[in-house]
Order: C-alpha cells, then sequence, then structure tokens
C-alpha cells in the first residue's frame, strides 16, 4: 500500500466507518471513539474491526485490541504494522 | 452484483449494507420467521444469512436468543420466543457446547451413558419446541474438536473428544430419523469442507463470544439458506445441460460420435464421463436432467449412442437441441416440463452462453462453472441447488439398484473358492468384430500394451481400419464391464485366416482385468469367428520381451498343444496349436452373449 501516512489511513478509514456505523455522512477523526460517536457500539465494532483488518491487510491481537481506545490509536497500529512488514 | 454462492466472506462483510439494500428492494418475497438460539454471539452470522435469504427471495425476521441459554430459552423461559413465533428455530450449537464429554479414563461400556445424557437434554429442546411451537426445528451436528488433545487417539479412544463427536452424530442422525420436525444441518462435513483451521476464531471468541470465523459463518449460513429454500419447496429440481465440451469432449458436429472424447481411455475422457456419472446420481436422487444445446437436433442425439456414454436418452426428461437462443429454449423447456425457470440450473462450459442466459433470464441460477470439467461436480454441489428436505420413495425409483450395489459390501465377506468370487463380481463381456469408434483406441493399446501381450506388435491407426476392412483378418475387441462399474475396451485379438487355419497375430489384454477369466472369453470368440468361417484350427505365438513373461504360458493354459517350432521366431520363441473339433467353450463367469454376424 503506497503513501501510507496518518492522513492517508485515516481517508481510508472514512469509507469503513461509513459502513460499519451505517452513516453515509459521518465522518471520524483521530479523537473520535465508541463514547463520543453515535452508532458505534459493540456489534458495529466487531464489524469495524474485521473491515479494517481485511482491507489493510493487518491483523490485530488480542491487547491491542484492549489498548485501542480512538481513531488515532488504530491509525498509528496500522502504520506500525505495516512498516513491519 | 456478487454472486453469494460463491463470493468469498470478505466480499459480503465489506459491502454488507450496500448489498442489503439491492437485495431487499426486490420484489415478491415471502416472509419467514427464524430464531436463532445458539451458544455463541449471532449477530454477525444473522446479518450474513439474511442476505442470502434474501438472495433466496425470503425476506427473514431474525430473533436471536441471548448468549449461550439456548436451553433456558428452548425449555424453560420460552415466553420471547412464544411472542417472537417461529417458523423456524435453528439451534447452532458446536462442539464447544458439548456438557458431557467423557473423562479420559471412561470404558467402552460405560461411553454410551454419556451419549445418552448429551442427548437427553437436546430431547428435552427438541420435546419442548415440538409442543410449544410446532414449527421446524434445525439444529447442526457437531464439528470434530479443532485440539484433539489424544492426538490420533482421540478419535478411538472411549474418553476421546473426537470419537465423542462421532458417536453423538450418529445418534443425532437418529433422531432426526424419529422426529419429523427435527432437521439436521451437517456440520461435520461442512467443517471438513472449510478446514477446522479456518473454522474457530479463538480471538474473536475470547473477545465477542463468537465462535466462527467468517468464513464458517459464511458457509454455515449457505448451508441453512438452502435448508431453508428446502422446507418451503423452493429447492432447484431441473439440471440443464449443454452438451459440447460439458457432457462430452469435442464437438460432435465436426468430430462424430467416434470423434468425442468421452470413457476411460484419456484423462479428459474419464473427466467427461466423471460429469455424466454426477449427473446420473443427481437424476437418481430426483433431480431431472435437461438438454438445451447448440447443435443439429439428430446429430446431437448420436453422442448418447456411444458405448462409453453413462447418459442414455432416456435419462433426458426434455432435449432441446437446435440453433435458437438458449434463453429461448430454456422457456420452452420450462412450460414442457411445466416447472417455473427459477427451479433450473444452467450448466455451459462457455462463458458467452452464461451470460446470456444470466442476463435474459435471472431466475435460472447460472453457476461460473469454467471450462475445466473435472470441477464440475464440486462446483455444481458448492451451490447446494438441490438440497433435499426429506427423502421420498419417488425420489429414488432405483433404488433396487443401490440395494444391488450395497451388497457388495456384506458380499466382500468370504467366498468359497475363487469362482464364486468371480461370479459375484456379475461380469459382463462385449466381445465383437472391431467398430469405427474403436480404431483410435485399439491402436493406442496395440502401442502400449507391454505385459499381457502375446506377439507386442504395434499398429497404427490407419493399419488397424485396414485390417478391419479386410475380409482375411478378424480385429476382435473385449469390453467387460462388473459390479463396480465398466472397464472399458480391455482386450484385442487379431486373427489372420491362411488357408483352413486362423493365425493369432495379436493377443492383448489389460492389466486391470487379469484373472477375471476374460481371456478364456476372448478365445471363445475367436473360436466362434473360426468355426463360422470354416476353419479347423487356431495357430499362436508367444515371442518373448523382457516384459511379457507373464503370459509364456497362456497357450497352454488355454488347452493349446505344442506346435512345431518355427525357424524365423525370436529365440525363446514357442508355437501353439489349437484344434477346433474337439473345443468346448471355457467362460464359466463371465455373462456374454454369442458373437453376432451380419
Amino acid at each position: 500500500m503506497p503513501d501510507l501516512s496518518p492522513d492517508t489511513v485515516l481517508q481510508d478509514l472514512q469509507p469503513i466507518f461509513q459502513e460499519a456505523l451505517n452513516d453515509q455522512q459521518i465522518v471520524v477523526t483521530r479523537v473520535s471513539s465508541a463514547f463520543n460517536t453515535p452508532n458505534w457500539d459493540s456489534l458495529a465494532h466487531i464489524d469495524l474491526i474485521e473491515m479494517v483488518e481485511l482491507h489493510f491487510k493487518v491483523k490485530f491481537a488480542l491487547g491491542e485490541l484492549h489498548e485501542m481506545k480512538n481513531v488515532g490509536d488504530m491509525v498509528d497500529m496500522i502504520i506500525e504494522k505495516k512498516e513491519d512488514d | 452484483m456478487t454472486d453469494l454462492n460463491t463470493c468469498r466472506a470478505e466480499d459480503i462483510l465489506l459491502r454488507r449494507r450496500a448489498l442489503r439494500r439491492e437485495l431487499a428492494a426486490r420484489e415478491g418475497l415471502s416472509d419467514v420467521r427464524i430464531a436463532v438460539l445458539s451458544g455463541s454471539t449471532t449477530e454477525q452470522f444473522c446479518a450474513i444469512l439474511e442476505l442470502l435469504l434474501l438472495d433466496s427471495g425470503f425476506r427473514p425476521e431474525f430473533h436471536q436468543g441471548h448468549y449461550n441459554r439456548y436451553y433456558e430459552e428452548a425449555v424453560l423461559d420460552t415466553s420471547e420466543l412464544q411472542a417472537f413465533k417461529p417458523d423456524i428455530v435453528y439451534l447452532h450449537t458446536s462442539s464447544r457446547n458439548i456438557q458431557h464429554q467423557p473423562t479420559i479414563d471412561c470404558t467402552e461400556a460405560n461411553l454410551h451413558t454419556f451419549v445418552d445424557e448429551e442427548i437427553a437434554r437436546w430431547q428435552e429442546i427438541w420435546d419442548s419446541l415440538q409442543q410449544t411451537f410446532r414449527c421446524q426445528v434445525i439444529q447442526n451436528n457437531f464439528e470434530l474438536p479443532a485440539t484433539p488433545v489424544l492426538g490420533n487417539m482421540a478419535a478411538v479412544a472411549p474418553g476421546g473428544d473426537a470419537r465423542f463427536v462421532q458417536q453423538l452424530n450418529i445418534r443425532l442422525a437418529e433422531e432426526a430419523g424419529q422426529r419429523q420436525t427435527l432437521l439436521i444441518q451437517d456440520s461435520h462435513s461442512i467443517s471438513a469442507q472449510v478446514g477446522l483451521k479456518h473454522w474457530f476464531d479463538t480471538d474473536r471468541f475470547f473477545s465477542y463470544k463468537i465462535l466462527h470465523t467468517p468464513e464458517a459463518q459464511l458457509a454455515l449460513a449457505r448451508s441453512l439458506a438452502s435448508m431453508v429454500r428446502a422446507i418451503y419447496g423452493r429447492s432447484r429440481k431441473v439440471l440443464l445441460l449443454d452438451l459440447d465440451n460439458t457432457l462430452w469432449g469435442g464437438v460432435i458436429g465436426d468430430d462424430g460420435v467416434n470423434g468425442i472424447s468421452i470413457g476411460r481411455e484419456t484423462p479428459e475422457a474419464e473427466a467427461y464421463t466423471a460429469f455424466q456419472q454426477y449427473c446420473l446420481a443427481l437424476r437418481e436422487r430426483g433431480v431431472l436432467l435437461a438438454v438445451c444445446s447448440k447443435n443439429d437436433d439428430a446429430v446431437a442425439r448420436t453422442g448418447f449412442t456411444h458405448p462409453d456414454s453413462v447418459l442414455k436418452l432416456e435419462h433426458i426428461s426434455c432435449f432441446k437441441a437446435n440453433w435458437e437462443p438458449k434463453h429461448e429454449n430454456i422457456e420452452a423447456i420450462a412450460r414442457e416440463l411445466k416447472l417455473g425457470v427459477d427451479s433450473f440450473v444452467f450448466v455451459d462450459d462457455n462463458p458467452a452462453e452464461r451470460a446470456i442466459v444470466r442476463a435474459q433470464l435471472p431466475q435460472v441460477a447460472v453457476p461460473e462453472v469454467g471450462a475445466s470439467v473435472s470441477q464440475y461436480p464440486a462446483i455444481i454441489d458448492a451451490g447446494r441447488y438441490f438440497e433435499p428436505a426429506t427423502l421420498v420413495k419417488e425420489d429414488f425409483q432405483r433404488a433396487a439398484q443401490y440395494a444391488a450395489n450395497a451388497q457388495r459390501e456384506t458380499q466382500a465377506a468370504k467366498f468359497a473358492n475363487y469362482g464364486e468370487y468371480l461370479d459375484s463380481l456379475d461380469m459382463h463381456a462385449e466381445i465383437a468384430p472391431i467398430q469405427p469408434v474403436y480404431f483410435e483406441r485399439v491402436a493406442q493399446l496395440t502401442n502400449k500394451s507391454n505385459q499381457f501381450n502375446l506377439t507386442t506388435r504395434r499398429y497404427t491407426q490407419a493399419e488397424i481400419e485396414a485390417l478391419a476392412r479386410d475380409r482375411s483378418h478378424v480385429v476382435l475387441y473385449g469390453r467387460l464391464t462388473d459390479r463396480f462399474g465398466d472397464n472399458g475396451l480391455v482386450s484385442v485379438v487379431i486373427g489372420r485366416q491362411e488357408a483352413d487355419t486362423m493365425q493369432i497375430d495379436l493377443w492383448l489384454m489389460s492389466c486391470r482385468v487379469l484373472k477375471r477369466e476374460m481371456e478364456n472369453a476372448m478365445l471363445d470368440a475367436l473360436v466362434e469367428e473360426a468355426k463360422e468361417r470354416g476353419l479347423k484350427r487356431l495357430v499362436g505365438r508367444h515371442l518373448p520381451t523382457p516384459k511379457n513373461g507373464m503370459v509364456a504360458a497362456m497357450y497352454p493354459g488355454l488347452g493349446f498343444a505344442r506346435a512345431p517350432h518355427e525357424e524365423n521366431l525370436p529365440e525363446g520363441s514357442s508355437v501353439w496349436m489349437l484344434d477346433l473339433d474337439s473345443y468346448a467353450p471355457q467362460t464359466k463367469h463371465i455373462h456374454r452373449p454369442e458373437l453376432a454376424h451380419a
């Protein structure tokens, strides 16, 4: 995946969030989290993780999922994982 | 539109909502109320199942039980279920939910008590659902454990977890046989198709109590959707077949019946034969076969007269071979069979034909079979088009034939002597002067048979054709079928008439029918032919090679006497003679009609 930066990853995440949260208008930022984002319930979270893993071809470990507190954490983890590839 | 029957799980997960919008907008969907009582979290599973059911013409409404409370909700506190009024209750559990796994020191004698206890819990559930709801219950049987701690012994020891799963599955099958409203979903084989490594997702289980991978959920959902279709009588009923390069290799209009590829002689021919056998097996369980081919009708029909064609015209319920567009023919077939095109599955090697049928008649199922016929049975099977909900008598009119085959197991036991064994094979030979359809095969056999070959003479196809036309020669071929199937063309004898003697220039046989008495049958036929020509004796030679030692003593074994040595033969050769006056037929265990003479 070329040009993987915090900005491009966040951009890639927008349609995934729109699909998982069933809201075509929503735009998430680095501070978005389940607590401040409508529709981001536990079931949407499952879909979200699944779709992010499929889209970026990464796999989050159990501990990482636990540490992931907001979209910024997710973006950083994705970049970290892709750099390790 | 994504083909939900064949796509990957991620194709669905990444665009689930868009797919749902598209599918739910269709008209004429019928409502079905499904309660899912499960040992794991089911939201994702139901979301996938919903798409598949929408795609099958249903508008499902789900009631999802609480995590791992399937027993309580079915037996103790049924109020939620009662309010929901399900048409179908799906009991969705796994080997993880087994509660009475025997301890490792369990004995063979004690094993059944564990099975009984486990089944008793399910019986309670089934009885309660039956009394309260009278609805259809679908329950999956159990997949094998992913990490059997006893290794291979897990399948053998009475305390092994793999063994227990198999005992339970047998009991579930027996229970389902006695309960009209209980259907079993075969998770055991579905998980094997997917692979246990890709079946359980431990991370998702520990995180969200979702037991299965998306891939496994999709496989389970596809199978469940096919069962729902079957329950509502919407399984497909007709397999529509193209001919050229679908049922046989080659183009019958160009190659003729003798040129098409079917039978046992080449890998390609074997693949077409296997596909025809698959089609015939579907027919024998009640699926109708129809032909839809761009061909001249009379020419197309000759393909089924090929001696190796497994399918015969009588197996085809509707035959349309002409030059009209296929979708028009399919509609005509629907009218003749008085069935909707939504009960059809269309198989054609030509992607252009598949595309036009898909576009013109979207209700017809058109699996993307590709161009490799060896894959066709697996691809069609994966579509689960013909799922039966029950097996009724009419589904297997040919049960008698199966019953005969089933005897194979019992008969394998013991035979008093070899002859009794041969009789049990129920062998039928067809031995006759060569026909054009066999020129290629016979030439091929003369060039590749080395062991059971008395003279190891090689012939080209042109030479075989010339001999076939020559009145002074006879080329006999022999085919042999038995209870296990058709062995194909397995033996060739070439005789040359010389004064009052039949000289045997060639005698060969495929080793797959060794010690079956086939050589005796060939000799009987050759004698009949020689007598018909008014000849007095047969003369044959064994010309030794490094490979044909097995037939050095064939002639004396068949009753030939040693004849005078001939000068120009290779060292170690022998000449043998059989007087026809005193000859008595030798075949005792092979059924064979006498040689027909034109």
